[in-house]
């Protein structure tokens, strides 16, 4: 899984983080915040490579 | 076999509650299902891993020289079975690193084996069975990968005739399966491996995970020959010793349970029946220029999906005059759940705050929704 991109996406009060919209294998994905969806595990294991964020929501 | 085995095997398998209700816990076996699309995937291999054709079949490549294509094939020649999944060498790997492996294999829910009664002094054994054909005489792997750390396997042969394929493994006393959603254990099919894969002692027992002791070294690659090819259909694996008939289901039972896992919805379009895009759910414009919806998924899924639409211009909106609006970004949903997720967006054009709408997936795009393991 090549993950290209993540950034946090928040709910409607602009605070609580809610999902993650990331470029996976060349694909947009929102991923949820649970750590039973591979994306989001896979997004973990990227975010722990040196020089990997998960960006804070615009 | 004698009438007294026959007997005996029956009896078995009345034993064993063989018979009734469902026996075999791979799902999609017959390759029937593959949301994906249908068309061929070319060019596989090197460091690829993840699901690119039938549903709930994954592959994992380790780097290498060796590519193939997969497809979903027509079959006429076995009596009973329409589709199957189809491996063909395109690129030769003639220097077959250590570190090389391919594996074709279906991860299971742990919620779903625990009939097996794995790690217990009640294990049962574990039958599987499989149709198989190649391009020529060869031998491949079939394991059992428990993701606590316990792995058993066997070969099996291949010819250019389908013929079906049956192993048992025994029942493993050591390392029970947790009861959850996660992956428990791996049914794996090994076309390729490196020495790290081969170079031990092949574990025709259960034990604890070994790399070199994971393929036989006995077993070819699909990666010797670009004339190689590998079918497999009638995938089965149950509880006990003797392999039963091919269990097969309805199109419809088998992609509603595909559909725990995967499900794409496409805006097909027909212009001879009256169809053009699909309607994905109702919303409100949040803001003149937001838009939240409810998207509904077809099945319950395993775990909370991700979500991605095929195109950034794949949804429109409908405001009061009925002019249609496509949204700008392809990263559309939040607040996702099992069953729903809530589209939310900002459209390229706004509508009027506090109007409903109905939000329409554009003819010839896709959403996916994955919680595949």
């Amino acid at each position: 899984m090549n993950i290209e991109q993540a950034q946090y996406k928040v709910d409607l009060d602009g605070t609580t983080k809610i999902s993650i919209k990331a470029t996976i294998d060349g694909e947009t994905w929102s991923v949820p915040l649970d750590p039973a969806n591979r994306h989001y595990q896979a997004i973990l294991e990227w975010a722990k490579i040196d020089g990997n964020t998960i960006e804070d929501a615009d | 076999m004698t009438k007294a085995a026959e007997l005996a095997k029956m009896g078995e398998v009345l034993t064993n509650s063989q018979i009734g209700g469902r026996r075999n816990i791979v799902i999609n076996g017959v390759h029937k299902i593959s949301q994906r699309g249908t068309a061929n995937v070319t060019g596989l291999g090197d460091g690829d891993e993840g699901y690119s054709l039938t549903d709930r079949w994954r592959h994992t490549v380790g780097a290498g020289a060796g590519r193939y294509t997969a497809s979903q094939e027509a079959i006429t020649d076995l009596p009973g079975f329409t589709t199957c999944l189809k491996i063909a060498c395109t690129t030769l790997d003639t220097t077959i690193a250590a570190s090389e492996r391919f594996i074709l294999e279906q991860r299971i829910e742990g919620q779903n084996l625990q009939q097996l009664k794995k790690g217990t002094s009640d294990a049962e054994k574990v039958t599987v069975s499989f149709y198989v054909k190649g391009h020529d005489s060869a031998t491949y792997t079939v394991g059992l990968y428990d993701t606590d750390g316990r792995q058993v396997g066997a070969t099996f042969s291949v010819t250019t005739s389908w013929a079906r394929q049956t192993v048992t493994f025994p029942g493993d006393t050591t390392g029970a399966l947790a009861n959850d959603n996660s992956a428990q254990l791996h049914l794996r099919f090994f076309l390729h491996g490196g020495a790290n894969y081969t170079g031990g002692t092949f574990a025709t027992a259960w034990e604890s995970a070994t790399n070199a002791n994971q393929i036989s070294s006995s077993a070819n690659s699909i990666f010797e020959s670009t004339s190689a090819t590998f079918f497999i259909t009638g995938v089965q694996m149950e509880v006990g010793s003797v392999a039963t008939p091919f269990e097969h289901r309805s199109f419809g039972e088998e992609l509603a349970l595909c559909q725990r896992y995967f499900e794409r919805t496409e805006g097909i379009t027909s212009t001879a029946r009256g169809v053009s895009g699909f309607s994905l759910g109702a919303g409100v414009w949040y803001a003149a220029n937001q838009l939240l919806a409810h998207f509904p998924f077809k099945q319950t899924k395993r775990a909370i999906p991700s979500i991605s639409v095929g195109a950034s211009d794949a949804l429109k909106a409908y405001t009061g005059s009925s002019s249609a609006i496509s949204a700008n970004d392809s990263s559309v949903c939040d607040a996702i759940g099992l069953n729903s997720a809530r589209f939310n967006f900002t459209p390229a054009s706004n509508g009027t705050a506090g109007h409903g709408t109905l939000i329409h997936l554009q003819e010839n795009d896709t959403i996916s929704v994955d919680a595949e393991l």
